[in-house]
């Protein structure tokens, strides 16, 4: 029964990590069609914004509360570059921006190699955030999971009331259902991209904060991450943030139980399997968007 | 856009990634070379080597400061005048934690630098990519990590422990503080499969049980289900085999689950002091390592050896057992050169039984049938301030036996 439950919050810390990686690209994937490969480096920016702060603040604690809203706008700010520069060009051919933001992530990958150096690094956690809490019948949950496991909810929810609530998020659903007629209705479409684009990757960089309560940090940690985060959005149904946190979660307890009854590799398989049949069976995703865009 | 479309580009995308990964993983062959060798260029007044080390990805972590101390062996030694005469020029490649790349970077040593001899590689995985390479230009390689065994090759001197004096002595000082069970975790590649063979051919062996055995591809950073895994187990024991920075993750994930040193030990075979450092000193205390060396094995080379790395590298590097068994490899090879009278790879191999040298460890033998040396063996335990301590050492060198001729319950494994 401790077993049990052990499993089930690993399978839910594991969906946590990948709701966080998958989140923003939900809304720039998802919402905006834009598929940007460039998302993992995005991730990686925010965590090596929190190595950074944590070399020059001391105190593991205090770097980690700033790195928050630090590593969002430091990430979000290289989203709105990248639309700037060139994703606004490219909004009606969405396989060149797989194309131009594959380019990206390579060259910030190396960049990362010149700033940092090649090996990886790592931050010191938080006192509070390695220990564990204690439940009944031996039971244990680690704090960095529940720490990462209130962040992801926390981000979703404030994501999802931005969208109901606000009237930026009415503007924004406004321009991914229908484009044309947001812009004739005198919304400016522009400008929304590019606040979605700093949203979505500033998303990324919170998910970079999490991963360094994980494990190293390095160059090349985006791209182990952006397949997992481009099949959680895909399963979850393109455009639906509901998708997206279901996914996550299912998938995440799936690998747990995979990997608690087989091992890691076959675990895997077992994820890729289930993903396929699922394809075959709603294509479509989890959830669909009905749009009123006549494309 | 139609959610088909979608799906399509999406499809672009997975291949795209699919592709750019199977081009790092894929194998390149080559037919160049032929069986004479290629003989090392020494027409100047230097000669030259080969550095082959991943200085990026995975490994970097622990093999660029295995090439920090080739590079110390090698300004030593042309300081006090170099080998026969010649001032050693070291040629240094970039493996990038990729075994292919490995292979083709050492192709490019031997064929176009023509270096007298290389020195790295630090995972079995890129030693057994690269073994074809030397074998078929005859050229040779010193590897200085502790390894799985069971294996020789004419044109590969082992300096680093073969499994009978670094897994074989860890699993006897278990034994000795009463362990009967352990659990195995490692990444899933040659090395920890291998020595988790053998493990269990002594566990059987030795009435020890073995209540799991669990293995994360390299870079991997998910421990929570192994973790799990091994709590729920009740080992006394964990004999941890994984490489690299999944370590890090690991450790991040025993602690978190409330696991202890004290609770249950793990005994690392692949966490040396520069690692320690790396994962963090909080996560690791208390914790077993198997080696023969440590920063702090008392003796005088040692003492010279980290007070010149610490002069070149700053007084916070530590060294560690692949350090020093990449740095006594050059001088080794020094000795070897030096008593065959030549470069000559086959007259260097000639000349190799039975070299010496006062190497930080003790002193250190070659044994020129298997290309291994003698050495000592060492359980140390992680110190709060990140340095090992020795708890136990074998007292004498251990002789080299790669096969484990000489273990009864080992017949089988080779």
């Amino acid at each position: 029964m401790t077993v049990l439950f052990g499993q089930l919050f690993t399978g839910i810390s594991i969906g946590a990590v990948l709701l966080l990686i998958a989140l923003g690209l939900a809304l720039t994937f998802g919402q905006m069609n834009v598929i940007n490969m460039a998302h993992g480096e995005f991730i990686m920016a925010g965590a090596y914004t929190t190595y950074v702060l944590q070399q020059s603040i001391t105190g593991a604690g205090m770097s980690l509360l700033i790195a928050l809203p630090v590593a969002f706008v430091v990430a979000g700010a290289m989203g709105v570059l990248l639309e700037i520069l060139l994703i606004r060009r490219l909004y009606a051919r969405p396989l060149d921006t797989l194309l131009v933001t594959w380019g990206v992530s390579l060259m910030l990958q190396q960049l990362a190699r010149d700033v940092f150096g090649s090996p990886n690094v790592q931050t010191r956690a938080p006192e509070l955030l390695t220990g564990n809490v204690a439940l009944p019948g031996g039971l244990t949950v680690a704090n960095n999971r529940l720490f990462i496991l209130a962040l992801a909810l926390a981000a979703v929810a404030a994501l999802t009331l931005a969208l109901r609530l606000t009237p930026l998020g009415r503007r924004i659903r406004a321009v991914v259902q229908n484009r044309d007629l947001a812009a004739v209705s005198g919304i400016p479409t522009a400008r929304v991209d590019r606040t979605t684009f700093f949203i979505g990757s500033g998303l990324a960089g919170l998910a970079g904060v999490a991963l360094t309560l994980l494990g190293p940090i390095g160059p090349t940690m985006g791209t182990n991450l952006i397949i997992d985060a481009f099949l959680v959005v895909v399963v979850g149904g393109i455009g639906q943030l509901k998708g997206t946190v279901i996914v996550a979660f299912a998938l995440g307890v799936l690998q747990a139980t995979g990997e608690y009854l087989t091992t890691l590799s076959v675990a895997k398989v077992i994820v890729f399997v289930a993903i396929v049949a699922f394809l075959q069976w709603r294509p479509q995703g989890l959830f669909t968007l009905r749009t009123r865009s006549l494309a | 856009m139609s959610l088909f479309r979608g799906r399509r580009i999406l499809a672009g995308a997975m291949t795209l990634v699919a592709a750019a990964a199977m081009t790092a993983c894929g194998s390149k062959t080559s037919d160049e070379g032929g069986a004479a060798g290629v003989s090392a260029d020494i027409s100047g007044d230097t000669v030259k080597v080969g550095l082959l080390n991943s200085l990026s990805g995975t490994m970097a972590i622990s093999e660029v400061t295995v090439r920090d101390s080739i590079m110390l062996a090698v300004e030593e030694i042309n300081a006090a005048g170099g080998v026969l005469g010649k001032k050693i020029q070291p040629v240094g490649e970039d493996g990038g934690s990729d075994w292919p790349t490995f292979a083709e970077k050492a192709e490019k040593l031997i064929s176009e630098d023509r270096v007298a001899a290389v020195f790295g590689c630090w995972t079995s995985a890129s030693r057994k990519a690269v073994k074809p390479v030397f074998e078929k230009n005859k050229a040779l390689l010193f590897y200085p990590v502790q390894y799985e065994g069971l294996e020789q090759s004419p044109y590969i001197f082992y300096t680093g422990a073969t499994t009978n004096q670094q897994i074989v002595p860890g699993l006897d000082y278990l034994k000795a503080q009463g362990v009967k069970s352990v659990y195995l975790v490692g990444s899933d590649y040659v090395f920890p499969r291998t020595a988790n063979k053998i493990i269990k051919a002594y566990a059987t062996a030795n009435g020890m049980n073995v209540l799991g055995e669990d293995y994360a591809p390299l870079g991997s950073t998910e421990f929570g289900t192994i973790v799990n895994k091994v709590k729920s187990s009740g080992a006394a024991a964990v004999f941890n085999t994984l490489n690299g920075d999944s370590n890090v993750a690991f450790f991040k994930e025993y602690k978190s689950a409330g696991l202890t040193a004290a609770a249950m030990p793990v005994v690392s075979v692949s966490i040396a002091e520069e690692e320690v450092k790396g994962i963090g000193t909080q996560y690791l205390e208390g914790q077993l390592t198997a080696w023969n060396y440590y920063q702090t094995t008392p003796g005088a080379a040692n003492a010279k050896f980290v007070a010149a790395y610490k002069a070149k590298y700053g007084a916070d590097k530590p060294t560690s057992d692949p350090m020093e068994a990449a740095y006594v490899g050059v001088y080794l090879w020094k000795a070897m050169v030096e008593k065959a009278g030549a470069f000559d790879v086959e007259k260097v191999r000639a000349a190799s039984d039975g070299i010496t040298f006062d190497a930080p460890e003790g002193l250190v033998t070659v044994d020129g049938e298997t290309q291994h040396i003698a050495k000592t063996a060492r359980i140390g335990k992680v110190g709060a301030d990140g340095l090992i301590t020795e708890v136990w050492n074998s007292g004498k060198p251990i002789e080299p036996d790669p096969y484990l001729k000489s273990y009864p319950w080992a017949s089988g494994l080779s």
